[in-house]
């Protein structure tokens, strides 16, 4: 009997591992390359790690391209996006669960039915619709769109839900009070909703963050550009420079692996509560 | 209830609603706008020739008639897709089921494994991409590598027709079963302890436990992640478009890859629109069974 448990328990963290090591090993395989000469990419055997560190691969990502320019606007768009998803999800969130209109639940079903309509599809119209308003080559169409489309009916999906398990005597007490309901919603609703809104900032962050379908059709300019396009595009030139695109890849990918290692828990959580309702 | 006068009742009652019409107002504006209207917009368009260039006109079911009948690029993109999504679905799923079944044993360093594994759902696909193109590049990645170590001959991984697909495949599953796995995960800890105690004491295996208790009780779930992870397949774009741009040939073209390069590229809009609606209506087809799935559980465990 313990025997056999014990089989099994390190059957499992086989398993586990393997799994583990296969996922990570794109991460230090792209550290290791970032820090070699061109000429010792491909050598064989494969050196795990490099003799000589090459920091000079993560000076000339900043030398050779505007990259800090990609990193700010990275950062500004999903900063941004974020910041006016939360609030406007938050708000609507608020009054679908709390206050009283006609037409509520149906105006509610029409949104949510927005969930499903792949951004694929409406690209097509919006970047002629784009086009024609002179936004081509701005970053309007990565700010309006993703906050007050299905990136938006997602917030306010979620965040409906969590008010709607919130005991109704706090804004009860709070009307009788006198307060207004921009008030309630400022002073008492929008406290409560911190974990709901934690997970929905999360979300948000993260798929502005790697949004790549919409940068790679509105932006021309590399002054514009985001990390994604920006990486992707010194993959399609005629023989890569590895060391220089995985130093790159790394400076893109560093801030979104602290912020997941640091909020790990509300990253899983988020994921495991939201995928099942 | 808020007393007063009916009088202060009622201007309370049109203040209240007024004030819902307004804290609802721009993300209704904003799905009329980005999303509604341009669906809309799409599904009409898709009977035109509309293109960046020229005068449209209205062409019936042209566009679709040519997607299906002359257009072989579509039906090639079409079996892709499919092949795309019939491997990526059962490898996902089977692999994300185990991974959650280990996971949910009390056993020491749980979390970090839990946390290794979920790791790359957090990281750009443009990224994941990247580095993996790097790995099964054909002269000198890492893969190619380890092959001439063991004296086997090296594979074109990322350009070969036979090679090409299921690469891309196996990478967009190690890069999402985390997420689906983290799905399991919850919905493994809502089944009732009390039903493993009972098939403990009836001297059940493990394997009976997982096939008459467990898998009965996250059926729902499974359905739903299956579900998820199909629509997700069928919108595959941003690896295909690093890791093969659609190549060798046309061997890895697929929906929204196709629709990208008619809109964005040949600037076909009219085409593409009839494109996209094809794919759109794949999804709307797949999310109505969800629902109505969704539904059915919910009362049944009621």
């Amino acid at each position: 009997m313990n025997n056999k448990k014990i089989t099994s328990n390190l059957a499992s963290y086989l398993v586990l591992t393997i799994v583990s090591l296969i996922v990570l090993f794109p991460f230090f395989w792209m550290v290791s390359t970032s820090l070699k000469t061109e000429s010792e990419v491909f050598l064989f055997p494969p050196q795990w790690i490099p003799a000589a560190w090459e920091w000079i691969n993560y000076i000339r990502v900043f030398t050779e391209m505007p990259f800090h320019l990609y990193f700010f606007n990275s950062m500004y768009i999903a900063v941004l996006v974020t910041a006016g998803t939360c609030f406007l999800s938050a708000l609507a969130g608020y009054a679908f669960a709390r206050l009283h209109f006609p037409f509520k639940n149906a105006i509610f079903l029409f949104l949510l039915s927005g969930m499903m309509i792949p951004t694929e599809v409406t690209a097509i119209p919006l970047f002629s619709w784009m086009s024609n308003l002179g936004f081509i080559d701005t970053h309007i169409p990565l700010i309006l769109p993703p906050m007050l489309g299905s990136g938006g009916m997602f917030g306010v999906f979620l965040i409906r839900q969590f008010l709607i398990t919130v005991p109704i005597e706090l804004d009860e007490a709070a009307k009788m009070d006198g307060c207004s309901p921009w008030r309630t919603f400022r002073s008492i609703m929008l406290p409560i909703a911190t974990p709901a809104l934690a997970t929905v900032s999360i979300f948000t962050f993260m798929n502005s963050w790697n949004e790549f379908f919409e940068p790679l059709i509105y932006l021309n300019t590399k002054e514009l550009f985001t990390l994604p396009i920006g990486l992707s595009m010194l993959t399609t030139d005629a023989g890569v420079d590895w060391p220089l695109l995985l130093a790159a890849s790394t400076i893109a990918t560093v801030p979104i692996l602290v912020v997941f290692f640091l909020a790990q828990n509300k990253f899983i959580e988020g994921i495991a509560n939201t995928g099942l309702k | 209830m808020a007393g007063g006068k009916p009088a202060g009742l009622a201007t309370l009652k049109s203040k209240e609603m007024w004030t819902g019409y307004l804290f609802i107002l721009p993300i209704v504006a904003g799905y009329l706008i980005f999303l509604f209207g341009p669906i809309v917009y799409a599904f009409v368009m898709s009977f035109t020739n509309w293109s960046l260039f020229g005068n449209t006109a209205y062409i019936g079911l042209d566009n679709y008639i040519y997607a299906m009948r002359d257009d072989p690029v579509f039906w090639d993109t079409a079996v892709n897709t499919v092949y795309f999504s019939a491997g990526l679905v059962p490898l996902n799923i089977v692999l994300s089921l185990l991974l959650a079944m280990l996971l949910k044993r009390k056993i020491w360093g749980i979390g970090l494994f839990r946390t290794a594994i979920f790791t790359p759902v957090v990281v750009s696909l443009v990224v994941w991409g990247i580095v993996w193109k790097f790995i099964f590049s054909t002269d000198g990645g890492l893969v190619n590598l380890l092959i001439r170590t063991f004296g086997g001959t090296e594979i074109p991984w990322l350009f070969s027709e036979t090679w090409t697909m299921p690469t891309v495949i196996v990478v967009s599953a190690l890069k999402g079963v985390g997420m689906n796995m983290v799905i399991f995960l919850a919905a493994l800890h809502d089944v009732p302890k009390d039903y493993y105690e009972a098939s403990k004491i009836d001297g059940a295996s493990r394997w009976e436990t997982f096939k008459s208790i467990t898998l009965p009780m996250i059926t729902p779930a499974v359905f739903m992640v299956t579900i998820i992870t199909v629509i997700g397949s069928l919108k595959v774009f941003g690896q295909i478009y690093v890791m093969t741009g659609g190549g060798p040939g046309t061997s890895t073209y697929v929906m929204v890859f196709y629709i990208f390069k008619q809109a964005f590229r040949s600037y076909e809009f009219g085409y593409a629109s009839a494109l996209a609606f094809i794919l759109f209506t794949i999804i709307l087809v797949l999310t109505l069974i969800q629902w109505k799935l969704r539904k059915r559980w919910v009362h049944y465990e009621q």
